[in-house]
């Protein structure tokens, strides 16, 4: 089932973990303590030009001396710590949560038009799959990704999410049924500036992941929410697609929709169907994307899952049940988005 | 009755308490089984095909058919089947021909494959109340989408999408070439595909001008005897197909014997009429990938850009690597045929022995296109062997786009599969030039029936979209985790890249 829910201020202005925190546990009833987790951007304002990347540990010898062996080899680790958390009774420490600060030598890899990135995505690849007890789970600039197996409210305080100051957040109450209730199979997802949470079940993940793969991408978590991130990753960033395209691209209008559109928008529709067949996303979700940039949550072609959006001043909401919004703040202005139609909350420049 | 001949392969009796004398036994079989002497219909079992229209026309349901009703002493090696070829082959000394599509039992992967359904985590989309797309577009798809903003800051479309088919389903018609078959069953089967929204192929046999008003739902094909081509035949089409090869019989060419060349077949063929029709082997303008690839350029420059132009091969050991060779040719889409593919004529050799099955066909090619990062801009099409909706289901699964039928719909049209479409005498008047036969077909009817069939198929193919909770055909495409192998070896599964059940 999971609980999904997302906010966003669009001036900028700092919002600490506290209150979305007590909003994902309003949600309690479509989660099952098993996985919760929170993604905030702006939090690393002193190292906002580093890659801050979230590794699970399953210990600090081998694993972590693989890892940093890698890191040294590309480029430069400005930063390392552990990341404070402080055990509850409720959530059990079997990973130890490690951050470090990197900067990619663009000079290593050739043939590209983003090295600084495609290193990083390579160093992903090569320790989520080669290096057994490690686990890169969050790898973008200026956000951190914080989630483990609990409830909400457990992860929160064993992250101490209130001492984190975001101008985005997302948070994720897990239900899980496809894969266990495992660290890294809890959301949020993260790859560089992109993050995703996602309540529903993919069932075009075969078609989906298989298409990502031949663009090279590697599926390493188990679960459907990765391509999410790789499918938004490649027509976001690598092809270039505005948040409209792409969610029009995941959950396009229906052939009947588009055969009564005007040109050039029908143009328009059926090349976005035609070329992006194999990312249209099937079966039941509600999923909101995130970057420094904004948010856009969006449902499947017949929404199948809730989703509803909220603004309250500078700040747009985005949340699987109202009532969780209501635990923040009051809003001005309620609204139900159609199926497949994106709600996009953008920062002002 | 001569001796040393072979057993009697079917026995037909007739319930004389039932017989009437009608005599439509004696009318209807085109093989002359029956005679009538006296007050008595007399059987003459050695003349009968299996191909039931006695049975079918018979009023009062006297007439049974037995198969194989002599026994042979039984043995695992020595089997009726290549017992009795040698038979045949020591008294002719020439190439056994069949018809028809592989008759040995190789185990069917389609049976051994199993489809998903959705349980609680997912609800199933009810194709009655829910919108469910079948439609697909055949043809050449861009890598990726480009824009440009206009002076006003409005985002617009720079890609240009080449001329894709349009199907209501994703289930076509197979070229079956007038010659081949007859003109009212190519008529039945183009009304149908105009009828359920798709296309059918015209076979290698030209474009009789009877099948003119339903020439946009036609693909013209080109092969290696170039019957019937010329610009015109090129312009009618909705799309145009280079046929390379045939999964009933790879590496081989095609026979119509002269006597089946009748003035309308060799108007529409051009070719003198009495004159035996041979397709050779090779297409002997192309002797590589890249005169393969030219002569796409050439019939696409012919049609100025405007039709896909499709290339089909027979399903051979190494069909991966040459999709990805046409893939890189201007062609929009791959047709593979699998070994059990039909035929109305093919050596038994080359039909129970040469090619490989389309499942594991479509599974490598869609492997094979997608680690060269081209699998959505070529259309993957597979035929061969699809008997059922939830055939069309699997090799979808597997990676293809869309399927050609041809035995099915020839089902539809009263065929029994009896495999003596070589002989010409078909009594079904499907395989067959002879008027009194042809006449036996109407397209008013069977068109209907052929429509009957692609559409319960695609009700069928919804059913099972909506039971996965799917509701649009390319999130099935290449979907291989909604498929379990059921008694498939791990190397199967592995070229199948799909997993056991239960697991």
């Amino acid at each position: 089932m999971c609980g999904i829910i997302s906010v966003i201020d669009r001036e900028r202005n700092p919002m600490d973990g506290a209150a979305i925190r007590m909003a994902l546990s309003q949600m309690n009833e479509r989660g099952s303590g098993e996985g919760a987790g929170y993604a905030a951007y702006g939090i690393y304002p002193d190292f906002a030009d580093y890659y801050a990347l979230h590794v699970f540990y399953d210990n600090l010898v081998e694993p972590r001396a693989k890892v940093e062996q890698i890191l040294e080899k590309w480029g430069t680790i400005e930063h390392q710590e552990e990341i404070p958390t402080s055990e509850r009774p409720g959530l059990r420490k079997v990973h130890t949560p490690w951050r470090y600060f990197f900067r990619p030598d663009r000079t290593l890899l050739t043939g590209t038009t983003s090295p600084e990135e495609d290193i990083i995505i390579r160093i992903i690849n090569q320790v989520n799959t080669s290096i057994p007890g490690a686990l890169i789970f969050s790898s973008g600039k200026n956000v951190g990704v914080f989630k483990a197996s609990g409830w909400p409210e457990d992860v929160a305080n064993f992250y101490r999410i209130q001492d984190y100051e975001g101008y985005i957040w997302l948070g994720h109450n897990r239900y899980p049924t496809n894969t266990p209730g495992w660290w890294g199979g809890a959301h949020p997802f993260n790859l560089l500036d992109l993050s995703v949470i996602h309540n529903g079940e993919i069932t075009s993940y075969g078609t989906n992941r298989r298409y990502i793969e031949s663009y090279g991408y590697q599926c390493t978590m188990k679960t459907d929410t990765e391509v999410v991130t790789y499918l938004t990753d490649l027509l976001g960033r690598r092809h270039g697609l505005p948040p409209e395209l792409a969610v029009r691209a995941f959950a396009p209008p229906f052939w009947d929709e588009i055969d009564r559109m005007p040109e050039p928008e029908q143009r328009l529709n059926k090349a976005i169907r035609l070329t992006y067949g194999p990312a249209l996303m099937n079966g039941p979700f509600a999923i909101v994307v995130a970057n420094s940039d904004g948010i856009a949550g969006f449902t499947d072609r017949i929404k199948l899952r809730p989703l509803v959006a909220a603004e309250a001043g500078d700040r747009l909401y985005l949340s699987s049940e109202e009532s969780a919004i209501h635990r923040m703040e009051k809003p001005e202005r309620v609204w139900m988005p159609r199926a497949g139609e994106p709600v996009i909350g953008r920062v002002r420049r | 009755m001569t001796l040393g001949s072979m057993p009697v392969r079917y026995r037909i009796t007739i319930d004389r308490d039932e017989c009437m004398l009608c005599g439509r036994c004696i009318e209807n079989c085109s093989y002359g089984v029956f005679r009538k002497e006296g007050d008595r219909i007399k059987i003459d079992s050695r003349k009968c095909t299996a191909c039931h229209r006695c049975i079918t026309m018979c009023p009062r349901d006297a007439i049974m058919m037995q198969e194989k009703p002599v026994d042979y002493r039984s043995h695992p090696l020595w089997t009726r089947d290549v017992r009795e070829a040698i038979y045949n082959q020591a008294r002719t000394g020439g190439i056994i021909l069949s018809g028809m599509g592989n008759a040995k039992k190789y185990p069917i992967i389609f049976d051994r494959l199993v489809l998903d359904a959705c349980q609680v985590t997912n609800p199933s989309i009810d194709p009655l109340r829910e919108p469910m797309e079948l439609r697909t577009y055949i043809g050449k798809k861009p890598e990726r989408l480009r824009f440009r903003k206009d002076t006003t800051g409005e985002i617009g479309l720079e890609t240009e999408i080449a001329p894709n088919l349009q199907l209501e389903t994703p289930i076509m018609i197979g070229h079956m070439s007038y010659g081949a078959i007859s003109l009212n069953a190519q008529l039945s089967l183009a009304q149908a595909a105009t009828a359920t929204g798709t296309f059918m192929g015209t076979g290698e046999g030209g474009l009789h001008k009877a099948l003119y008003p339903y020439q946009d739902h036609m693909i013209v094909q080109v092969a290696s005897g170039r019957f019937g081509v010329d610009i015109d035949y090129l312009e009618r089409g909705a799309a145009i197909e280079i046929k390379i090869g045939q999964g009933a019989k790879p590496g081989i060419g095609g026979h119509l014997p002269g006597e089946k060349v009748s003035p309308e077949i060799s108007r529409t063929r051009r070719i003198p009429e009495g004159s035996d029709a041979i397709s050779p082997a090779p297409h002997h303008d192309i002797y590589s990938i890249e005169d393969l690839a030219q002569l796409v350029r050439g019939l696409k420059e012919a049609t100025e850009w405007k039709k896909p132009v499709f290339v089909k091969i027979a399903a051979v050991h190494n069909s991966a690597a040459i999709a990805a060779g046409i893939a890189r040719s201007s062609a929009d889409a791959v047709v593979v045929d699998g070994f059990r593919g039909g035929s109305g004529a093919t050596p038994r050799v080359f039909r129970d022995n040469v090619g490989i099955p389309i499942e594991a066909a479509v599974a490598s090619i869609d492997e094979k296109l997608r680690t060269q990062g081209v699998r959505n801009e070529i259309s993957v099409i597979a035929s061969g062997g699809i008997r059922e909706s939830a055939d069309v289901a699997k090799v979808i699964a597997l990676g293809a786009d869309a399927v050609y039928i041809g035995t099915a719909a020839l089902a539809a049209m009263g065929c029994r599969v009896c495999g003596n479409c070589y002989r010409g005498l078909c009594p079904w008047g499907i395989a067959t030039q002879r008027p009194d036969l042809v006449s036996r077909l109407d397209p008013a009817v069977e068109s209907e029936h052929v429509a009957n069939l692609i559409g319960g198929w695609t009700h069928e193919l919804a059913e099972l979209m909506g039971a996965a909770g799917i509701n649009s055909i390319e999130s099935l495409r290449g979907n291989r985790d909604r498929l379990r192998g059921y008694m498939l070896d791990e190397n199967m599964l592995n070229v199948l890249d799909i997993r056991a059940v239960g697991a």
